[in-house]
């Protein structure tokens, strides 16, 4: 067995056998998303070379790393806005379902595919709010129109989550009209209107000034503290270290720190996770 | 100067004033520009969707179809596809057993218009959604949505702010291309004008007033697709 094998082996050990977390004494032990293995190249470049991790119910995962280690193509993998080349996914105990269609590993049933997305609510760096509708229809349009819940109801979840992130009296607003904090906390009410079972966030920070990155992270701190199940790819590292019960350091495509946000930042094995850590702090 | 407009009567719509005949005209080219407008839409969504998601085969027809109508002049493509296409389908008609169709001015114009149409609509409307940021699209199929609803709810209204210039032109262009129907004995406005002038002698004036109405027809669709764009770039904040 090779030593890059071993140490997969090793952190895939580690982390699911239980993390000497504070918040991990709260959660249950149903697992809400699992991958394993996971591998994605473009072209000849791997990017992601056999990654496995597992979130249980109200856990929240930060994944870590230098640019280009792959920590959002490993994100947009879960949800398929990237296939695989390989490796299993799991979401809430179902697992995706693939073929090989000329050549190329593909889902074997898009049906699937969509029921599973709509159990993960992805919030993406550059919002992606649809730029036709208001803030309140974009909140309203998944549960409407793919959930297929009544009017009133989506109205009342658009009500709802769009108080929780402070944009009520911003509902009639189109996203162009808003600051970029304002369309991300839309953009978080969004996500969290179809009531998904994991909440994705893909650097959810990274394209906001500096003075509006606070307001979108208070949003996500208090979702954080409610319980929710959450994976967070962020530069972050103060937030990540203090919202997270499981820190996940990639390098290169690879798994090359996984624990409690304590170990990653300060007690970590690897000389490579020390080094960035260090850099950024 | 002032002779020649000294017969507004022929304009009446009783006796043998042509009022009526123009109204008739007018209308024949309105029929005919919104037929072919239509089908040329309808083309131009299945090209644009073909050329941007379709296999290479789609692709390359495709290609074909835009690059040889717009290639050729339309009153050449107009004469070819009338006469060829309606020879075409009778000769077709009589293999199968069945008795020549005299095919309507009106199918014919709107089919031949609405062809020429679709070469052009295909490419404003390829170009306004590839305009569509990539963002949106993968926003609405991480929500789980079909490749239906994510070309009717979010593409297709997303696209509209970017076509919509391009789309209002092509209407401008095929009210005035009705006129080139004249050439196979339809009659819509600019036929029936250059009958009546001729019956009447009044060349200038019923061709001013031909002009005139194309003036008005354009000015009346200004104002709707003013509406129109006003409605559809909603979301689009003003540059100034």
């Amino acid at each position: 067995m090779s030593l890059g094998a071993a140490l997969v082996h090793f952190i895939r050990w580690r982390y699911t056998s239980g993390m000497d977390t504070d918040k991990s004494l709260h959660r249950s032990s149903a697992e809400a998303l699992v991958v394993e293995g996971l591998h994605k190249s473009f072209g000849n470049e791997e990017v992601l070379r056999g990654v496995s991790l597992l979130a249980n119910e109200g856990d929240v995962l930060s994944i870590i790393g230098a640019s280009g280690s792959g920590k959002s193509t490993l994100l947009r993998c879960i949800n398929l806005l990237e296939q695989p080349s390989s490796g299993e996914i799991r979401i809430g105990g179902e697992q995706i379902l693939f073929t090989t269609r000329r050549g190329h590993r593909v889902p074997a049933d898009m049906k699937q595919v969509q029921r599973l997305r709509t159990r993960l609510g992805m919030v993406f760096q550059s919002f992606n709010l649809w730029s036709h509708m208001t803030v309140q229809q974009n909140v309203m349009e998944v549960p409407r129109h793919v959930l297929g819940v009544s009017k009133t109801e989506a109205a009342e979840r658009a009500e709802h989550y769009l108080n929780r992130v402070g944009l009520w009296d911003k509902r009639e607003q189109y996203p162009a009209y808003l600051s970029g904090g304002q369309q991300q906390r839309a953009a978080i009410a969004r996500a969290l209107a179809i009531q998904p079972r994991v909440m994705l966030f893909d650097e959810p920070t990274s394209a906001l000034d500096p003075e509006l990155v606070g307001e979108v992270l208070k949003v996500i701190h208090d979702l954080a503290n409610e319980g929710r199940t959450m994976i967070l790819v962020t530069h972050e590292m103060k937030f990540a270290r203090d919202v997270s019960t499981q820190v996940i350091f990639l390098h290169q495509g690879l798994v090359e720190e996984s624990g409690s946000p304590r170990q990653v930042f300060y007690e970590p094995v690897s000389d490579r996770c020390r080094a960035f850590v260090s850099s950024i702090h | 100067m002032g002779e020649m407009f000294a017969n507004w009567h022929h304009l009446s719509f009783s006796g043998d004033g042509w009022g009526w005949n123009l109204l008739r005209g007018l209308s024949s080219t309105v029929q005919i520009a919104a037929g072919a407008y239509l089908l040329g839409l309808t083309i131009g969504l299945l090209g644009a969707l073909g050329k941007i998601n379709g296999s290479r085969l789609t692709q390359w027809l495709l290609e074909v179809y835009t690059t040889l109508i717009r290639a050729v002049p339309e009153l050449v493509l107009i004469l070819l596809l009338y006469y060829a296409g309606t020879g075409l389908i009778n000769e077709l008609l009589e293999l199968m057993g069945y008795q020549p169709v005299d095919i309507s001015g009106l199918v014919a114009g709107i089919a031949v218009l609405g062809i020429v149409q679709g070469a052009y609509a295909t490419e404003v409307i390829r170009g306004a959604m590839l305009a569509v940021p990539r963002g949106q699209v993968e926003a609405a199929q991480a929500f789980g949505m079909s490749g239906w609803k994510v070309l009717l709810r979010i593409i297709l209204p997303a696209m509209l702010p970017f076509a919509l210039p391009g789309l209002s032109n092509l209407w401008l262009i095929v009210t005035k291309d009705t006129a080139l129907l004249a050439v196979v004995g339809f009659s819509e406005l600019a036929m029936t004008t250059r009958q009546a002038a001729g019956a009447t002698r009044a060349y200038f004036m019923f061709f001013a007033v031909a002009a005139g109405i194309y003036l008005a027809l354009t000015l009346v669709s200004n104002q709707v697709f003013r509406l129109l764009e006003k409605r559809v770039r909603r979301g689009q904040p003003d540059v100034n």
